[in-house]
């Protein structure tokens, strides 16, 4: 049987730093804090990884080309650059997509890459990706294709900016770049605002021919790992609300093209997308808000959002409807499975809202949340927006490009009036707004940023939590310690865990994860009784 | 369809690798290294290098895969990365406390142009490595070679850093392992104790990749090669390289060093590389050949001769790295099945010759590609034209196997979506038991769910 221990959450701090050389430690101090619960604490997030820790951070590349371009289906999503970076990336982030027919482009089972050889890196690779660009358009057709760049790229000085503007007027298709060298910024976030300045700049608004619908939204920051746009989708139809575009979920850059006419942005992961939303308002006048489709009454709450904005009565009762009839659903599954995950404790390392997020779903399982943390957020993912003004933006943050971007001069439209905004907010709607994790965690949480293996280790060795959230570097070494780990960036390769029918998918999982009978057997019957040893023995 | 936009129609390519059949240099140094007890690899370059490899080792496995990385960010990519790597040798001594800690370098870190030799000789020189710990390296230029590269740099710079010759000869020989399996090397060693052979193996991924459930992690689990088994193959009589991609270079090391002789061989898959690689144990270690294996050698021919039926003829594409691929080659030409398409994109001077050899003669309509845009597009291509009854490969071919409806055998790396990899074995006899009954069980399952229903047999 695990012992708990209660250890104080300070005293649990004090201990692990010991473990650190002094200049590391107390720059580890700053990213590991206890929760006051009603004042936010402040934490330092979104630094340099200290070399040589053991981070479950990525790179920049990653959070470009695989997190917000990669769910994308109608593009040729090529990688200039040695092989492996492609290789990684190839179908590993379980993004789900549903072309809507046999014949609709759908790149997403493809790697494509110039493989840069020694010859390459001495010479420059222009050439090559040039070659290569031409290659996939003679044998692919495709009506787009992004450029996305690898370490040795920005190093050697190949301008793949220019090599897309070069092969755009050769092609006559749609061929733009990205600076996403790996060594950009300190995780896969600078990559995140990368793609969403790119995305912005190139694809945004092509598309003027206007879209039928009367409540038309954009969600962002929602990848369809797992199919999680699947469910989200089969609401929004249900209620009659118009999803233009996804990004980047089950996504076309088609559908980019025409997001401009949305009128309401609706963002679920702020970390990866918030730069895109804030542009297309400054842009376009949508509006944004923050919402979350992980956890069921999470899932409603946001459906009540966007009736709230579009103010509209029929689709007020609609809402509450669906509401009504999916919660049903879902108190019936929960009852039972809630009699065995009720108490039980979590942890979740992961991402950049997820942490956050999925929270949600442990509450409505009587689940407490004892430590949580980004793995790539921002003070702003932990604090709320309203600290942006005063983080400090260091070296590795200013050389990711800021765009400028004004109103349009045609197509700007508010899509609503100051004073109906007034009127909202004033109901409680909040407009770009975020609130952050810690508001929403308990007293004594230990929040901890981009926590080091070895902090890791030991928040599982002494506070014994009966599920653990991260990835599928640290799955192994906790379920080692006869500790279940729950994957929330693969899901374990189940899901989807979005929206109502999901919130049901992730009850079952977390129950058959903590009802799990293999972790009783870990030991052998002869290594439980010591006793009989000793008697035994001469 | 999942790969909807390949037809059989095969536009030359010069610079575009779709869907490759190889991954970078890395990976594979930290794989080797992996298999030194008590040690942590290393990766000089951006996180993501990191990151990305030890997610692909760990879904292979399905094990904990420690390794640490040097943070560049881009100050480091333009002042060097030396400020990092000595944080991280400090910080990773201090925190996680290795036997030794394998660097091994990224495309980032050899386009800056970092001197690996010289950054680990300050660490030592300010007292960043202690006493009796060891810090080693190799370059890994991630733009040169593959995966199967990255393996060959680590494992011959464990002979550079390590094997010494000391006055007294040791009765032991070396075996230099190629690119498999915890499975197969803990097959191997199977196979040397049956033999009464003493053999040092490195590396040795066994019991460090397929650790058991024990209710703690251990860090740094009890398999691996030691340093000081490491260190006293210099003074081995002989040494055995298996697979001469990834073990040449370091057999030739390994001879000039400590003038250890020794023979390069293909990695005992099927019959003829392990009757070759018996014999050759056999010679160097000077022991007989026990009755026990004689016997496992007839059970597997047995059951070839038994099920020839369902693999005389069969059309088999696979593709993989050079090491694996030639001997299994032979394997299928030993089975009478027809390997007609092979690609790796692994370059190799000696791939055309080695395939040449077994197939000119048995399948002469064979096609095999190896290197640059030698890609699963390219096979998958192949195919399309002419269709094949199997598939080998790593999963990434189970996409063409769903799409073309082919019986399909998970070899390779990496294999993401099933376990037995790392616990069976594919080399030895019984390796090759397991290959064969794994290649029946697939092709038999398909003529069980597609023959007409009154076609269906009982007995097979």
């Amino acid at each position: 049987m695990k012992t708990k221990v209660t250890m104080d959450p300070e005293r649990w701090k004090a201990e692990v730093l010991t473990k650190y050389p002094s200049k590391v430690a107390k720059k580890r101090a700053k990213s590991i804090v206890v929760n006051e619960g009603d004042e936010v604490k402040q934490i330092q997030a979104n630094i340099r990884t200290i070399p040589g820790i053991i981070t479950q951070r990525g790179c920049t590349y990653a959070g470009c080309k695989g997190v917000v371009l990669g769910p994308t289906r109608d593009i040729i999503n090529l990688v200039h650059g040695p092989i492996g970076c492609s290789f990684y990336a190839w179908l590993t982030r379980r993004n789900q997509t549903l072309p809507p027919t046999p014949d609709s482009p759908n790149f997403m089972m493809y790697a494509f890459s110039t493989d840069m050889q020694d010859s390459n890196i001495v010479f420059g690779g222009e050439i090559k990706l040039k070659q290569a660009i031409r290659e996939a358009f003679e044998i692919f057709k495709p009506k787009n294709i992004g450029i996305f760049s690898t370490c040795p790229v920005g190093l050697i000085g190949d301008d793949v900016h220019a090599v897309a503007r070069e092969m755009k007027a050769e092609l006559g298709i749609n061929i733009f770049g990205f600076s996403c060298e790996g060594y950009k910024g300190v995780s896969q976030s600078a990559g995140h605002h990368i793609a969403n300045n790119g995305v912005f700049k190139h694809v945004v608004g092509l598309n003027d021919t206007p879209v039928e619908g009367k409540f038309k939204v954009n969600l962002l920051g929602e990848y369809n790992i797992g199919g999680d746009a699947f469910e989200i989708e089969r609401i929004f139809e249900k209620i009659g609300i118009t999803l233009i575009s996804t990004f980047s979920g089950n996504s076309t850059i088609d559908s980019f093209e025409q997001s401009h006419h949305a009128d309401l942005n609706m963002i679920m992961c702020h970390r990866s997308i918030n730069y895109l939303a804030e542009m297309m308002e400054t842009k376009f006048g949508i509006p944004w808000i923050k919402v979350n489709f992980i956890g069921a009454d999470a899932t409603a709450k946001s459906l009540r959002k966007i009736a709230q904005y579009f103010g509209d009565a029929g689709l007020a009762a609609k809402v509450e409807e669906v509401i009504a009839e999916e919660m049903a659903l879902v108190a019936k599954e929960l009852e039972p499975i809630k009699a065995r995950t009720q108490d039980k404790t979590a942890m979740l390392f992961v991402g950049g809202s997820r942490a956050h997020h999925y929270q949600e779903l442990f509450n409505e399982l009587g689940m407490k949340t004892l430590s949580a943390g980004y793995e790539f957020g921002h003070r702003d993912d932990y604090e709320g927006r309203r600290v942006i003004p005063t983080i400090q933006i260091d070296a590795d943050s200013r050389n990711i490009e800021e765009i400028h971007v004004e109103a349009d001069p045609t197509r700007y439209r508010p899509r609503k009036t100051e004073a109906e905004i007034k009127a909202l907010v004033a109901q409680g709607l909040q407009f770009s707004e975020y609130e952050g994790m810690m508001t929403e965690m308990g007293k004594g949480a230990l929040v901890i940023d981009d926590i080091s293996h070895y902090e890791m280790e030991k928040l599982v060795e002494i506070y014994q939590p009966d599920v653990f959230c991260a990835g599928i570097k640290e799955k192994y070494c906790v379920q080692k310690m006869g500790i279940p780990l729950k994957q929330l960036h693969s899901y374990d390769y189940g899901g989807p865990y979005a929206g109502f029918e999901g919130a049901v998918n992730f009850y079952k999982d977390i129950d058959m994860i903590v009802s799990t009978s293999i972790w009783k057997m870990v030991k052998a019957p002869w290594q439980k009784e010591s006793v009989i040893e000793a008697e035994y023995a001469l | 369809m999942l790969l909807r936009h390949t037809t059989d129609k095969i536009i030359e390519r010069e610079a575009l690798t779709v869907n490759p059949a190889k991954t970078c240099q890395p990976v594979g140094a930290m794989y080797a290294a992996l298999g030194i007890h008590g040690c942590l690899p290393h990766s000089h370059g951006s996180q993501g290098c990191c990151s990305y490899h030890r997610s692909v080792l760990t879904r292979h496995y399905k094990e904990p895969v420690m390794a640490a990385t040097s943070s560049f960010t881009e100050g480091s990519s333009v002042f060097g990365g030396q400020a990092n790597l000595l944080q991280a040798i400090n910080t990773i001594f201090s925190v996680y406390n290795p036997d030794v800690i394998a660097v091994h370098s990224t495309c980032l870190s050899e386009t800056i142009g970092d001197d690996l030799t010289q950054i680990i000789a300050k660490a030592k020189e300010e007292g960043n490595v202690p006493n009796g710990k060891y810090v080693f390296h190799a370059n890994t230029p991630s733009y040169v070679g593959s995966h199967v590269t990255g393996y060959a740099n680590m494992v011959t710079a464990m002979v550079k850093t390590f094997s010494m010759k000391s006055s007294t000869k040791k009765n032991q020989v070396n075996i230099i392992s190629g690119w498999i399996e915890p499975s197969d090397m803990r097959e191997i060693k199977r196979i040397a104790n049956q033999m009464m052979a003493k053999i040092v193996l490195f590396p040795d991924t066994s019991d460090v990749l397929d650790a058991p459930m024990t209710g703690k992690h251990e860090f740094y689990p009890k398999g691996g090669v030691t340093i000081p088994e490491l260190i006293s193959t210099g003074d081995s009589k002989f040494t055995i390289g298996l697979g001469p991609l990834c073990t040449l270079d370091a057999c030739i090391k390994l001879e000039n060093q400590c003038k250890v002789k020794f023979d390069s061989l293909e990695l005992p898959i099927g019959i003829q590389a392990t009757d070759t690689f018996i014999t050759a144990l056999s010679r160097a270690a000077g022991v007989q050949v026990p009755d026990s294996l004689t016997d496992e050698r007839g059970r597997l021919i047995d059951i070839i001769a038994d099920m020839q039926k369902y693999l005389y003829g069969k059309r088999v594409a696979l593709f993989g790295d050079p090491d694996t691929l030639v001997p299994l080659t032979e394997f299928l030409v030993a089975l009478d099945m027809k390997p007609v398409y092979i690609v790796t994109g692994t370059p190799d001077k000696t791939f055309e010759d080695r395939m040449a050899s077994i197939l000119s003669t048995k399948v002469p309509e064979a096609k095999y590609k190896a290197g640059e845009r030698a890609d699963t597009f390219l096979l998958h291509q192949w195919i399309k034209q002419q269709g094949v009854d199997l598939l080998i490969g790593n999963t990434y071919g189970k996409y063409i196997a769903r799409d073309e409806n082919i019986p399909f055998v998970r070899l390779g790396f990496p294999i993401l979506d099933r376990v037995g990899h790392s616990y069976f074995p594919m080399v030895g006899y019984a390796g090759a038991m397991n290959l064969v009954t794994k290649i029946l069980d697939v092709i038999m399952d398909k003529i069980d769910r597609e023959v007409p229903e009154e076609k269906v047999e009982l007995v097979m």
